[in-house]
Parts: C-alpha cells; sequence; structure tokens
C-alpha cells in the first residue's frame, strides 16, 4: 500500500489575547446596552398612560403559568432541606429546630434565588425568543412605522410584570416550602401542624422574610429587562431569535446569581444580628 | 400580445413631489445606498426594482424614519425626514401607510385588534365607529370574515390582504410596499397586485412599491425607478423600461420575460388539460 504523504497541518496563529479581548469587549457592550435599556425603563415609568391590559395578559403569561413549575420546586425544596438537614440536626440534639431552620433558610435564600433562576430560564428565554420573532418577522419595525412606541408596549409591559410576578410566585413557594417540610416531618417525626406552625412564627422575624421577597422584585427587574433586551436587540432571524432566547436564560441567571451577592451585604448591613 | 398589463391611472403633470429622494448614502459593512435620487409626485406610483440585496427595502426604512442616512435627505411634504426627532417622526409616520413583507401583523392579536390598534393610536373615532371602520376596510381587501381570526389561522395571501387593510385603515397619503408578492404563488401573487391597484383607484393615494417581480411592477405601477449595486441606473415610465437599451436593464427584462413565459406555459398547460372533452358515444 503506498504510503499517504500527510501533509504538515498548518501553523494556526494563536490569538488567545485577542479573543479574551473580544469577551470582554463584549462582556462590557452587553452591560452598558442593559444599564441603557433600564433607565430607559424609568424614563417610561414617568410617561403615563400605562397599558394595564397588556400587564395583565403578561401577568397571565409570565406568572400564572409558571405556577405549576414554582409548585413543584416550592414543595421539593422544602421537604429535600427538612430530609437532608434532619440527621444533623438530630446529632447536635436540635430536632426541634428544623422548623425554624427551614423557614428562614427557605424565605432568606433559597426560595428567592432558586425560583428567579429557575423562572430566569423560563421566562427570560420565553421572552428573549418572542422579542426576537417579533424583531426577525418586522412586527417591532411595524410599531414604530404605526408610531407606536414598541418599548413602551413590549418591554415595559412585560418588566413590570416580572417585578409583580416573582414576589407573588416566591410568597407562593415560601408557603409550600413550609408545607413540603411539615408533610416530611409528620412522616418521620409525627409532627402535628399546629406544633410545626407555631415553631415558624416563633422563630421567624421581619427581617428573614422582607429583604428576601424585597430581592425578588429586583430579580424580576433583571429577567424582565436581560429578556427584552436580548429580543428587542435579536438580529439574524431564526439563529438570532435561538441565541436571544439562550443568552437571555443565561445572562439573567448569572446576573440574578451576583446580585444576590449584593443584596445578601445589604442585608446584613441594614439587620446585623 | 403583451406579456403584461400595465394599468394607467391618470397623474397631474404638474403635481409636485409628495416625496424627494435627495442623493441619499448610506453604507452597513459595505455601501447600500450611493446618491441614490428621484421623485414620487401626489397620486403617482412609483415601482423601485432592482436585485435583490441592492438597498430598496433599507430605502424604504430611510423614509419613514427606521434608519438614517450617511449623506442627502429625505424630503416628505418639504420636510426633512433626516432630521426630525422621535416625536416629529411619529407625527410622520401617521400619514404614511407601510406593508412588510411578511405583512408583520402582531401575532398576538386578531386581524380586527391589529386594525383597531392603529385606530385607537391615530383616531379620535369613538369604539362603535372603529369596529365599523375596521369592517370597511376588511371588506376592501375582502377579509370581513376574518375579522376575529388570529394571524396564524391567515394564509400568506391572506396575511397580506390583512397587513394591506391595516396599513391603509389610518388613510395614508403615502403607501409604501416591501415586496407585496414575494413568496406567494403566481395566482395569490396577481391578486394582490390587482388589489393594489384597486386600492390606489378608491383612496388616490401615492405609493412606492418595492418590488422584484416585473408583472407585478407592470400592473400597478406608473413609473419605474430601477437600483443596481446602489445606484439609481433608471428613472422613467415603464415603456421606456422596456424599450431601453441599458445592458443591465435588458438582462433584468429577459431574466423576468423568461419567468413570466415558464408561469404562462403552465397555466396554459392547467387550462387545457382542465377543458371539457368530448364524449364520443
Amino acid at each position: 500500500m503506498a504510503e499517504q504523504e500527510v501533509a504538515p497541518a498548518p501553523a494556526t496563529e494563536e490569538k488567545p489575547s485577542s479573543s479574551a479581548v473580544d469577551r470582554w469587549v463584549g462582556g462590557l457592550v452587553l452591560l452598558g446596552g442593559l444599564w441603557l435599556f433600564a433607565v430607559r425603563f424609568i424614563k417610561t415609568l414617568g410617561r403615563p398612560p400605562y397599558e394595564f391590559k397588556e400587564i395583565i395578559r403578561q401577568l397571565n403569561a409570565i406568572g400564572f403559568r409558571s405556577l405549576s413549575l414554582v409548585t413543584v420546586v416550592g414543595v421539593v425544596i422544602g421537604a429535600v432541606l427538612t430530609m437532608q438537614s434532619r440527621p444533623t440536626m438530630i446529632k447536635f440534639g436540635a430536632e426541634a429546630f428544623i422548623p425554624a431552620m427551614v423557614a428562614i433558610s427557605v424565605m432568606r435564600e433559597l426560595s428567592p434565588v432558586l425560583i428567579s433562576v429557575i423562572l430566569g430560564g423560563r421566562v427570560g428565554a420565553g421572552i428573549g425568543a418572542e422579542l426576537g420573532s417579533m424583531r426577525a418577522s418586522e412586527q417591532i419595525d411595524a410599531m414604530e412605522v404605526a408610531a407606536l412606541d414598541p418599548y413602551k408596549l413590549l418591554v415595559f409591559t412585560r418588566v413590570v410584570a416580572c417585578m409583580i410576578a416573582l414576589p407573588v410566585l416566591t410568597i407562593y413557594a415560601d408557603l409550600l416550602a413550609l408545607v413540603g417540610s411539615w408533610v416530611v416531618e409528620k412522616i418521620e417525626a409525627g409532627m402535628t401542624l399546629n406544633h410545626f406552625i407555631t415553631s415558624v412564627v416563633n422563630s421567624v422575624e421581619f427581617s428573614d422574610y422582607l429583604p428576601g421577597i424585597v430581592k425578588t422584585i429586583f430579580f424580576g427587574f433583571t429577567i424582565g429587562i436581560v429578556g427584552c433586551y436580548e429580543g428587542y436587540n435579536s438580529s439574524g432571524g431564526t439563529e438570532g431569535v435561538g441565541r436571544s432566547a439562550t443568552d437571555a436564560a443565561v445572562t439573567s441567571s448569572l446576573l440574578i446569581i451576583v446580585l444576590d451577592v449584593l443584596f445578601v451585604k445589604i442585608t446584613l448591613m441594614l439587620w446585623p444580628s | 400580445m403583451s406579456l403584461f398589463h400595465h394599468h394607467k391611472k391618470e397623474v397631474h403633470p404638474d403635481s409636485g413631489p409628495l416625496l424627494h429622494i435627495d442623493r441619499v448614502s448610506i453604507s452597513f459593512d459595505r455601501p447600500v445606498l450611493r446618491d441614490v435620487s428621484f421623485q414620487v409626485r401626489h397620486g403617482e406610483t412609483v415601482a423601485l426594482m432592482g436585485k435583490s440585496g441592492t438597498g430598496k427595502s433599507v430605502l424604504l426604512k430611510l423614509i419613514v424614519g427606521l434608519l438614517k442616512p450617511n449623506a442627502g435627505k429625505v424630503v416628505y411634504r418639504d420636510r426633512d425626514v433626516t432630521t426630525m426627532n422621535e416625536g416629529q417622526l411619529l407625527a410622520l409616520r401617521s400619514e404614511m401607510g407601510f406593508l412588510f413583507q411578511g405583512a408583520a401583523l402582531f401575532d398576538s392579536m386578531t386581524v380586527g385588534q391589529n386594525l383597531e390598534l392603529f385606530l385607537v393610536k391615530h383616531t379620535e373615532l369613538s369604539a362603535p365607529e372603529r369596529e365599523q371602520k375596521i369592517l370597511e376596510t376588511l371588506d376592501i381587501v375582502g377579509l370581513r370574515d376574518a375579522v376575529d381570526k388570529m394571524p396564524s389561522e391567515l394564509s400568506g395571501g391572506m396575511k397580506k390582504r390583512a397587513g394591506l387593510a391595516r396599513s391603509i385603515v389610518i388613510e395614508p397619503d403615502l403607501m409604501l410596499y416591501d415586496e407585496p408578492t414575494t413568496g406567494l404563488d403566481p395566482l395569490t401573487a396577481a391578486s394582490i397586485a390587482e388589489e393594489i391597484v384597486s386600492l390606489q383607484q378608491r383612496l388616490g393615494i401615492a405609493s412606492l412599491v418595492v418590488t422584484h417581480d416585473l408583472p407585478t411592477a407592470f400592473t400597478v405601477a406608473d413609473r419605474a425607478v430601477v437600483l443596481n449595486e446602489g445606484f439609481v441606473v433608471f428613472d422613467g415610465t415603464l415603456n421606456d423600461f422596456v424599450s431601453s437599451n441599458d445592458p443591465f436593464l435588458r438582462e433584468y427584462l429577459s431574466a423576468s420575460q423568461l419567468d413570466r413565459a415558464r408561469h404562462d406555459k403552465i397555466i396554459k398547460a392547467i387550462e387545457q388539460h382542465s377543458a371539457p372533452q368530448e364524449v364520443t358515444v
């Protein structure tokens, strides 16, 4: 068999620094764009009338249609946390503190962040894809041509709906997590509902649930702004729509986690105990 | 027999320009429009033709102020569109109708709601008056029964008609059509072109029709402007266009006539096939 002559692989010109710079520049451009988009939201806030009908429609699409997902996540958070912590708590003779521990963990951190990240995927990607396809099919251009304000009609309404839906869904998830936790306690230790509720009410304070709820308003704002920004500025037809949806989910989840660090720091400054 | 049916409409020879594109240039990653100039007079229909990617749709977006040129002016009713602020542009756009290539109907609204949104924004009509106006407009394009349908329930041709209805419901002074017959079968395309002519006769509005479809241009237009490589290579009557000796125009025409001849051949074959056969006993 004739020996095949293998041509040496052409030396590729490596430019790691250039691609890294491109990525940084891209990240900065994205943050700048998001900032301008957020500033525009605040400006729009001062320009009534608002599209209440569209806000309610979006509340249904973003909030009501996420209920089943939030229900499952809420119950699972409470049940799993109780099951995981129970052996350790028993070891330290702190079994009686399980309801309080679960309630505080869920209300302060787990529920707001988990629900926001999960909805960042579902809602953020949905908004990114919807507005992206509206951009691709020239519907956003058609609004501008018709002297309608697409930002006010499409972006403002969705961001407001996210800011309303997120705290409500988080409170709902908090309650379901407690239900999940009680069910585990009932099965494992035969704890009565009355005992569980008394234990939670006596241990949870204002500073435990308020910051968790307030930060979800900002997380909702983040999901709405990122989803809308990615969709509104989509380009490249159907491929661009898919890219907008993915970028919206990834960016909003990342920003929620980063912002959470900031909110925890602020909470600890306001309520040091 | 001519391959094309040219509808003639009276245009007053002394009527001044409604729209004046004055030495407009725009570039993106490459030059798209270069020193483009032409006019559209009151009541006149101009077909803007050229190959794909030659800047026809870009020009429409410049006219409504969705894009700004790098150089030149777009003057509508003696007002320079290129220097208008957002508020002035919103007012300007209420005087223009725009039929997008894909109709661009709002997916989440019914056909009726699509039209109503424009009426709410641009008119002071009461709810019953708006309803009447919507039905009247849908009647014009033959879509009265589709008032409660969602865009996803409509065929391509019906979407175009619904988009047309939405564009004319506010009674614009200038209609801009972006490839109104692209993506449609030849018969639906012909019916849309006839619809455009019928609308112009009824409403007497000026129109700029972007198309690369020669039969559509000959059906609807009084005059043609042809772009090539971003330059205007022809501005004149359709008869002058047909008789031009410019190599590009000859090539453009012959390619279109070839398509048309194929289309006519197919239609003829279908007609022969479906003709009643003589039955011998």
